[in-house]
C-alpha cells in the first residue's frame, strides 16, 4: 500500500502528543510500518505545535512535506491553514473551529483572519470543520477536544471502531478513560 | 517486547539493557528523555547534575570505578563537557563509557546549530550515529561493548527528528555486567605530562585501529542498486534519501561516522558513476572524502543550513536531471496567517519582574531557559542572550566597560537551574572584580523549559525524593554579594522597589525573584479574574506585559477565563479598577 500521511496540528498545550500517541498504538496494532514525529520543547509554550504519523508497509520518513499530507487533523482554526500547503491534491482537513488568538493578534500586530477557511474551501479545499469544543465540554473537559478530533478522524480511517476503542485503553490513563470515551463518541457521531 | 518508541526512549532501553550502572546528565532538548527514562529503572543510579561538565566527570568516575556509565546532553552542553572530553579520550575507560550527544538542525529549541562531529574528530573519539529508535538502541546497547573494546569513551550522536520520532523497536533483555575490578593506574589515569605524553600514541594507535574496525563494523552498511548513482549518507539524511529515491540508486550508509571506514569508501566510490554526500549541517564526512583525492558531490547541492526532508532530496536530484516518479502534488497555495510564536504561560512568574525592567527602560542581559521569551514582544525585555551563564559574566564585562553609565540601568537576569549550571562563577567574579552589577536570579524553582527537571535548588532528586537543596540567598552571600533580597514577581510594587534600590545602590547586588512555575502539578491556580467592561477604559495597559489571557475584544479588555490563573499582576496593573473578580 502507498504510505498514508497525517498531521496533527494546534496550540502547544492542547494535547497533540496524546492524539498521536494513539493513532500510533493503533496502528501499530493493526499491523502497520509507523513513524510518529513531534518536536519538545520551545514549541510548546503556546506556540504552533504539529505532529506527522505516517504508515503503510515501509515507512522511512518521519516527516511530511509539501503535497504529501492525507489528512490535516487541526486542533484550531488558524493552524490549519498554516499547514494547509503539505495537503496533498485529494486530501482531506478535518478542523476544530475553535479560535485561539496568537501573540501577534493578541499584541495588535496582526488580526486574525476569521473567514480563512472559506477561503481555503473556494479554493478547492476538503474542509470538513466543525465545533469540537462544546462536544468536549459535554464530555466533561476543554482538554478532550483532541479525542473528539479523533472520533471525528475514525469515520475516515477504514479502522473498525472497535479497534479504536481498544486502542484508547491501552493509551490513555484509566482515571480519565470515561470521559475520553465520551468524548469520542461524540466526535464519531454517535 | 515490541513498543513503539521515540528515539531518546529506545537509546534509554539500548543503555539500559547494555549494562548500565550509572547516568549523570543536564537537561538538554531534545536529549532530555534519554535520562528521564533511565531514571524509571531502580537498579541503576540516575542523577541530574548541576551542568554537563560534572556529569560528564561523573560519569568518569563511575568508568574508573568499573562500572558502565553515560552522560547525555544537548549539543551546546557538549561544549561545556568538552574540557573532560579531549582527556578522557587520553584515559580511555575501565567499565564502559558513552556520551550521548543530541544535535538540533533547524535550531528547533537552541542558539546554534553546531555539529557534533566536529567533536568525535577533534577528541579522536568514535562516534555512533543511528537513523531511528530501532537502530538508536541497537547502537546503544552496543556502545558499551565498544568503550571496552577500543578503551575509549564512545560518543553516540542523534539529532531532534531521531530523538523524538517513534518507530517500532523489539526490546530485549538486561544484560547483567559485573563490575570491573578497580585498580590503581596511575600512567593511565593521571593526566599529567610524563602519562599523558606516553598516552597520545596510545590515542593514535587506537585510531587506526578504529579505522580497521569500521571497514567491517555492524554500524556501516552498503546497499547496491544499477542507476550508476551513489550516494554516501547518514543520521535521518539516510531515510530522507530512502523515501524519496527508493532502491533506485546505491546507498553507503554510514552508522559510525568516526572515524569514516576509508577502504569502504574507496571502493563504493569505484563502483558508481556519480557520488553524493547527503549529511545534515557540515560537510564533514564530504570533507574527508575529498581529502582522500575521490571527486564528490555535496554541500554545493545540499545546504549546510537546518533539517532536510524528503523534498529536500527530491528537489535536489530534479536539478541533477534525474526522471523521478511520484512527485507530490499539492492540493495549493494556502493564504498567509499570522505566526504564533512560543510566549510565557499565562501566570509566569517571570512576566512581573519583566513588566518592571521594561517599565524602567532598563537593558537586560539575558540567559538561557524559558525566560529567553521574555524577548518577545510586547516586552521585548532583553539586549541579549548568548549562552548558559552568560548574563551573569556578560553583565561584568558590560559594566567594566562602560562603568557607571550602564551600572545604574542594566540587569542579568537568570533561572535558579541555568544559575546552578554556570552562573555561580560569573557572580563571584562580580564580587571579586569588583563592577557594580545587579543580578536577578527568576527562580521558578525547577529547570522549566526541558519540562521540569529537578535541581540542586527545589530540594527534590530526579527521582522527586527530597534532596539537599541549595540555599540561594545564603550562596549569592558566600560569593561576596553583600546586598541580596528576594521578591515575589506576582507584586509589582516590591518588584520596582527593589529593582530601583539595587541599581542605586553603590555595590554589587542580587536580587532573587522568587515563585514556582504555574505549571507545577503543586501551584495550585486561583480563579481566574475578569474584566468590568464598564470600567474598562481600553487604555490597553494591561496588554503590555504580553499576557496570553488578555485580550482586546469589542474595544474592552477580556480574559479568557481557560488560561487565567489568578496571578493578579494586570489587576495591578489597571488604573481604573476594571479588572477583578467577577464579569461584568
Amino acid at each position: 500500500m502507498k504510505t498514508v500521511s497525517i498531521m496533527i496540528v494546534g496550540v502547544g498545550g492542547q494535547g497533540s502528543l496524546l492524539a498521536s500517541k494513539l493513532l500510533g498504538n493503533l496502528l501499530t496494532d493493526e499491523g502497520y510500518d509507523v513513524k510518529v514525529s513531534e518536536v519538545h520543547g520551545m514549541s510548546q509554550r503556546g506556540g504552533s505545535v504539529v505532529t506527522y504519523v505516517r504508515y503503510g508497509d515501509r515507512v522511512y520518513s518521519p516527516i511530511v512535506t509539501e503535497g504529501e499530507c492525507d489528512y490535516i487533523i487541526s486542533f484550531e482554526k488558524l493552524e490549519a491553514v498554516r499547514y494547509a500547503s503539505c495537503l496533498r491534491k485529494g486530501g482531506k482537513i478535518i478542523v476544530n473551529t475553535q479560535e485561539i488568538d496568537p501573540m501577534p493578534v493578541i499584541t495588535g500586530a496582526a488580526e486574525y483572519p476569521s473567514d480563512v477557511l472559506e477561503t481555503l474551501k473556494k479554493d478547492g479545499f476538503d474542509v470538513d470543520d466543525f465545533d469540537a469544543l462544546t462536544p468536549a465540554m459535554q464530555a466533561g473537559s476543554a482538554k478532550a477536544v483532541n479525542i473528539v478530533l479523533m472520533g471525528h478522524f475514525a469515520k475516515h480511517s477504514g479502522i473498525a471502531k472497535e479497534k479504536w476503542i481498544a486502542a484508547m485503553e491501552k493509551t490513555i490513563n484509566p482515571k480519565f478513560l470515561e470521559m475520553n470515551r465520551k468524548a469520542f463518541d461524540l466526535g464519531y457521531g454517535e | 517486547m515490541k513498543r513503539l518508541l521515540i528515539g531518546n526512549e529506545a537509546v534509554a532501553w539500548g543503555l539500559y539493557n547494555g549494562g548500565i550502572g550509572l547516568v549523570s546528565s543536564y537537561p538538554g532538548t531534545p536529549s532530555t528523555e534519554i535520562t528521564e527514562f533511565l531514571a524509571k529503572h531502580d537498579d541503576i543510579h540516575s542523577e541530574w547534575a548541576p551542568n554537563e561538565k560534572v556529569a560528564c566527570e561523573v560519569a568518569f568516575g563511575a568508568s574508573l570505578a568499573g562500572m558502565r556509565s553515560v552522560c547525555a546532553m544537548k549539543h551546546v552542553g557538549l561544549n561545556v563537557a568538552a574540557d573532560p572530553l579531549f582527556t578522557l579520550s587520553y584515559t580511555g575507560v575501565t567499565g564502559g563509557m558513552v556520551i550521548c550527544v543530541a544535535d538540533d538542525p533547524a535550531m528547533h529549541s537552541s542558539q546554534n546549530e553546531q555539529d557534533s562531529r566536529h567533536y568525535a574528530i577533534a577528541a579522536k573519539v568514535p562516534m555512533l550515529e543511528p537513523s531511528d529508535s530501532a537502530e538508536a538502541y541497537a547502537f546503544a546497547k552496543s556502545a558499551f561493548e565498544l568503550s571496552e573494546r577500543f578503551d575509549t569513551p564512545v560518543l553516540l550522536r542523534m539529532c531532534t527528528r531521531i530523538a523524538h520520532s517513534q518507530c517500532t523497536v523489539e526490546i530485549g533483555e538486561r544484560e547483567n555486567v559485573p563490575m570491573k575490578e578497580y585498580v590503581k593506574q596511575p600512567a593511565k589515569y593521571i593526566m599529567m605530562p610524563g602519562y599523558a605524553k606516553k598516552r597520545h600514541p596510545v590515542v593514535e594507535e587506537r585510531t587506526q585501529a578504529l579505522k580497521e574496525f569500521s571497514e567491517s563494523c555492524m554500524y556501516n552498511r552498503v546497499e547496491y542498486a544499477d542507476s550508476g548513482i551513489g550516494i554516501i549518507t547518514s543520521g535521518c539524511s539516510y531515510l530522507y534519501v530512502k523515501e524519496a529515491l527508493g532502491d533506485s540508486v546505491s546507498i553507503l550508509k554510514i552508522g559510525m561516522p568516526n572515524p569514516l571506514p576509508e577502504k569502504t569508501i574507496r571502493d563504493f566510490a569505484a563502483k558508481v558513476k556519480k557520488l553524493y554526500v547527503i549529511e545534515e549541517l557540515d560537510p564533514v564526512i564530504e570533507t574527508q572524502v575529498k581529502a582522500m583525492g575521490i571527486e564528490c558531490t555535496g554541500k554545493s547541492l545540499f545546504s549546510a543550513i537546518g533539517e532536510f526532508s524528503q523534498k529536500t532530496v527530491r528537489d535536489a536530484f530534479l536539478k541533477e536531471g534525474m526522471a523521478l516518479t511520484d512527485i507530490p502534488e499539492a492540493q495549493g497555495e494556502a493564504p498567509a496567517v499570522p505566526g504564533r510564536p512560543p510566549m510565557m504561560c499565562a501566570g509566569c512568574p517571570h512576566r512581573g519582574m519583566y513588566y518592571t525592567l521594561v517599565k524602567n527602560r532598563i537593558s537586560v542581559l539575558g540567559d538561557i531557559g524559558c525566560y529567553t521569551l521574555g524577548a518577545v514582544a510586547p516586552l521585548n525585555a532583553l539586549d541579549s542572550t548568548l549562552c548558559m551563564g552568560a548574563s551573569v559574566s556578560g553583565i561584568h564585562g558590560f559594566n567594566a566597560a562602560r562603568g557607571k553609565e550602564t551600572e545604574k540601568k542594566t540587569v542579568a537576569v537568570i533561572g535558579d537551574s541555568t544559575f546552578m549550571h554556570s552562573g555561580m562563577t560569573g557572580l563571584v567574579n562580580i564580587a571579586y572584580n569588583a563592577t557594580n552589577s545587579t543580578v536577578i536570579i527568576l527562580d521558578n524553582s525547577i529547570t522549566g523549559m526541558t519540562g521540569h527537571q529537578q535541581n540542586p535548588t527545589t530540594g527534590y532528586n530526579i527521582k522527586g525524593d527530597p534532596a539537599a537543596k541549595v540555599d540561594l540567598e545564603a550562596l549569592c552571600r558566600a560569593l561576596g554579594i553583600n546586598r541580596v533580597r528576594v521578591v515575589d514577581p506576582y507584586d509589582l510594587k516590591q518588584c520596582e522597589e527593589a529593582v530601583l534600590e539595587e541599581l542605586a545602590a553603590e555595590e554589587p547586588s542580587v536580587i532573587i525573584s522568587r515563585r514556582p512555575c504555574v505549571l507545577l502539578k503543586y501551584v495550585k491556580p486561583k480563579t481566574p479574574l475578569a474584566v468590568d467592561r464598564e470600567k474598562c477604559r481600553s487604555c490597553k495597559k494591561c496588554m503590555k506585559m504580553g499576557c496570553p489571557a488578555i485580550s482586546m475584544k469589542e474595544g474592552k479588555a477580556r480574559i479568557d477565563k481557560t488560561l487565567c490563573v489568578g496571578c493578579g499582576v494586570c489587576e495591578q496593573l489597571c488604573a481604573f479598577g476594571a479588572i477583578g473578580g467577577t464579569e461584568k
